[in-house]
């Protein structure tokens, strides 16, 4: 295989490990701050995707806008109501079921993303339907012999290891931060410490749900079409990856998002009929990982979660 | 009399004159009534009332039941969309059996029932086109089959706990649908033709005359499953009240403490999920044949989540709740077609309101029973 397919493949790896990482960050941005699994964080993923749209379509209608600004306004709308929608999620599905057992909670999720699923699909203008996503990024590009370096995938790379540092600087550089890691680390005594727990959770939801809306709005460029059903494929992939990345850390998600992505890339291309079989191969390691290694790679001394 | 006759009695009733409207609005007012009626009930403290007899007094209420179940399909022997209506409802129950043995009892999660069904339709489509097997046989197959697959998920399932699990299983869910899509043996997304029941040179796909009455062949179907049905709840009543329920039990509310008292937790984990699968799969089967048609599409994750959502609604653990909520659950979109494309939305919000509500489910499970009828 020559350099230049080589390198074609690792962008679309980086490209897909982007977004499967900033799904796993918040799957542990939530696990970390109530010790839940929110999952119907694929679906405000989706919903996230879907709002982009609508603002565009919006904008558009109105004639307002050029490419730039119109890619500004559908990150923000998106961002800023799937951070809004994940503080709902958490204060009146999630908190409310504290006392009760475990399975509540994730059966109430997985029904509200059913919930969310569905609703795309009904009540979006043929919302059953792949939804062309607008192309506004610049479709220009660079080659370097064999290898197409696309500067609309090189600027969202940029943009999601912005993100990820982003978060990274609010986790591990603020008192907002201090607080999120103190009431992942221990609930009781950050309360006593005058940290407002409900607060703290509500806004990690908050954080978490952006980050979903920044992988669809990312999904949506880079493959410019988006369906109802593709944030279940991306929970449940978002969601291998962050146990795989050990479920507790931040930097254990990003490393499980893109080496899922690796495995995936190596799979298409090594494995006969491996492109046909794409989805097949996902979710078979899925489950070979968690058959194998079901506290993650990255071994913990305490294991009593699985 | 008891309290159980009483409401069978009044539910059969009901049931029939729910089927055999046609006006929407009428069929609006009755649900309205039936929910006024329930609300009443369970005021009065009759609900609980009759939840006791179902306990109690099972050996009266399963021959009892089955005699209400004849008595529908009998009224409407002619129809078919009815019967085929009353078919499902009944294999339906049967595959939530199944279902509740693995999550109701055990505590063990599946999320992938919906395609532990469709192995079990796949198979008969496969079977009987392919086979000369007996058709009762390939029924037994399609249960061995789907417990046999599920048991590739035994390793993953048996390791992980909770969140994980489910995992384990969504992701089995999503994997087998997108096997059948690309897989052209199987039919891709188009699906296969499967050949309805024969036993001997009886064919299931015929009507029957029987003097000058006239029944629908799907009166064969409604039999089959009936005594199918009745089997699997006798056995899984029989389950739960024995030894090995009360491990299940024992294993569902604490896994560290059970396996302390010297339980296995492993083997009572693939017992209780490959029985459920078996149950699961044979209902499948069954299915494919009586709807004589397999495709990717009829067994996805949402129709999983809608078996999970019955369970839920019925109230885990408890096989009456399962009957009453597999009909309530397979006969409303039916009967109001407005809902039948927000079905999912709608048992999703449902089952919301639920577990924000009344996590116990409609008919919670009695406590456990030790001798019927006994009481201190």
């Amino acid at each position: 295989m020559d350099i230049g397919l080589l390198a074609q493949y690792i962008m679309n790896g980086l490209m897909v490990g982007m977004m499967y990482a900033l799904v796993a960050v918040g799957f542990t941005l939530f696990f970390g701050v109530l010790d839940v699994i929110q999952f119907a964080h694929g679906d405000v993923l989706t919903v996230g995707a879907f709002a982009a749209l609508m603002t565009f379509a919006g904008l558009h209608a109105a004639g307002l806008g050029s490419g730039s600004i119109l890619v500004i306004a559908m990150v923000v709308v998106s961002v800023f109501t799937m951070a809004g929608l994940g503080m709902v999620i958490g204060r009146y599905m999630v908190l409310p079921l504290r006392t009760a057992p475990a399975l509540n909670t994730l059966l109430i999720t997985l029904m509200l993303g059913t919930v969310l699923r569905e609703s795309v699909r009904l009540f979006y203008p043929q919302g059953a339907n792949p939804k062309p996503f607008p192309a506004l990024l610049p479709a220009s590009s660079i080659s370097i012999g064999n290898f197409n370096l696309r500067l609309d995938n090189a600027m969202m790379l940029a943009a999601g290891v912005l993100v990820i540092a982003g978060v990274e600087l609010l986790l591990n550089r603020t008192k907002l931060g201090l607080a999120i890691r103190a009431v992942a680390q221990d609930e009781e005594t950050a309360r006593t410490m005058g940290i407002n727990f409900r607060a703290i959770v509500l806004i990690a939801f908050a954080v978490g749900s952006a980050l979903a809306a920044i992988a669809g709005v990312m999904n949506g460029f880079y493959y410019n079409e988006i369906n109802f059903g593709m944030g279940l494929y991306l929970g449940v992939v978002g969601f291998a990856a962050a146990i795989i990345g050990g479920l507790g850390s931040i930097y254990g998600a990003i490393l499980g998002g893109f080496l899922f992505a690796a495995l995936q890339t190596i799979g298409t291309v090594a494995l006969p009929f491996g492109s046909a079989y794409k989805d097949v191969f996902a979710f078979a390691v899925v489950i070979i990982l968690m058959a194998w290694r079901p506290t993650g790679l990255v071994r913990e001394k305490i294991s009593e979660r699985v | 009399m008891q309290p159980g006759i009483i409401a069978q009695v009044l539910v059969t009733v009901y049931f029939i004159a729910f089927l055999a409207v046609e006006k929407q609005p009428l069929i609006i007012g009755m649900l309205g009534l039936a929910v006024i009626a329930t609300l009443a009930a369970y005021w009065m403290g009759w609900l609980a009332l009759v939840n006791r007899s179902f306990a109690d007094r099972e050996d009266v209420l399963v021959p009892s039941a089955i005699v209400a179940a004849l008595a529908v399909a009998a009224f409407f022997h002619d129809n078919h969309f009815v019967l085929l209506l009353i078919v499902t409802i009944l294999l339906y129950t049967l595959a939530t059996l199944g279902l509740n043995i693995q999550f109701g009892y055990a505590g063990v999660l599946n999320f992938a029932a919906a395609s532990f069904f469709g192995i079990g339709a796949y198979t008969s489509a496969v079977l009987n086109a392919r086979t000369n097997l007996p058709h009762l046989l390939v029924l037994l197959l399609g249960g061995v089959l789907a417990a046999l697959i599920g048991s590739l998920l035994l390793l993953p399932v048996l390791r992980t706990r909770g969140h994980y699990a489910a995992l384990v299983t969504i992701a089995f869910a999503l994997l087998l649908k997108a096997f059948l899509e690309v897989n052209d043996v199987l039919g891709g997304p188009q699906g296969l033709q499967v050949e309805g029941m024969k036993i001997g040179g009886w064919s299931f796909n015929d009507n029957i005359e029987i003097g000058h009455i006239e029944v629908s062949f799907y009166m064969n179907y409604f039999v089959l499953s009936l005594a199918l049905l009745a089997g699997a709840f006798v056995l899984s009543r029989r389950l739960e009240r024995s030894w090995i329920g009360l491990n299940l039990d024992a294993l569902r509310l604490d896994e560290t403490a059970a396996s302390c008292f010297g339980l296995d937790v492993a083997r009572w984990k693939i017992t209780a999920f490959t029985l459920g699968n078996f149950l699961i799969g044979i209902a499948g089967a069954l299915f494919g044949m009586v709807g004589g048609f397999v495709a990717p599409n009829n067994y996805t994750f949402a129709d999983s989540l809608i078996l999970v959502s019955i369970l839920l609604l019925g109230g885990i653990g408890n096989p009456w709740g399962l009957v009453v909520a597999t009909g309530i659950v397979v006969v409303l979109p039916e009967k109001l077609q407005t809902l039948q494309e927000y079905r999912f939305l709608l048992y999703s919000l449902m089952v919301i309101a639920v577990l924000l509500f009344r996590p116990e489910g409609l008919l919670p499970r009695p406590a456990r029973n030790y001798f019927p009828g006994w009481r201190p």
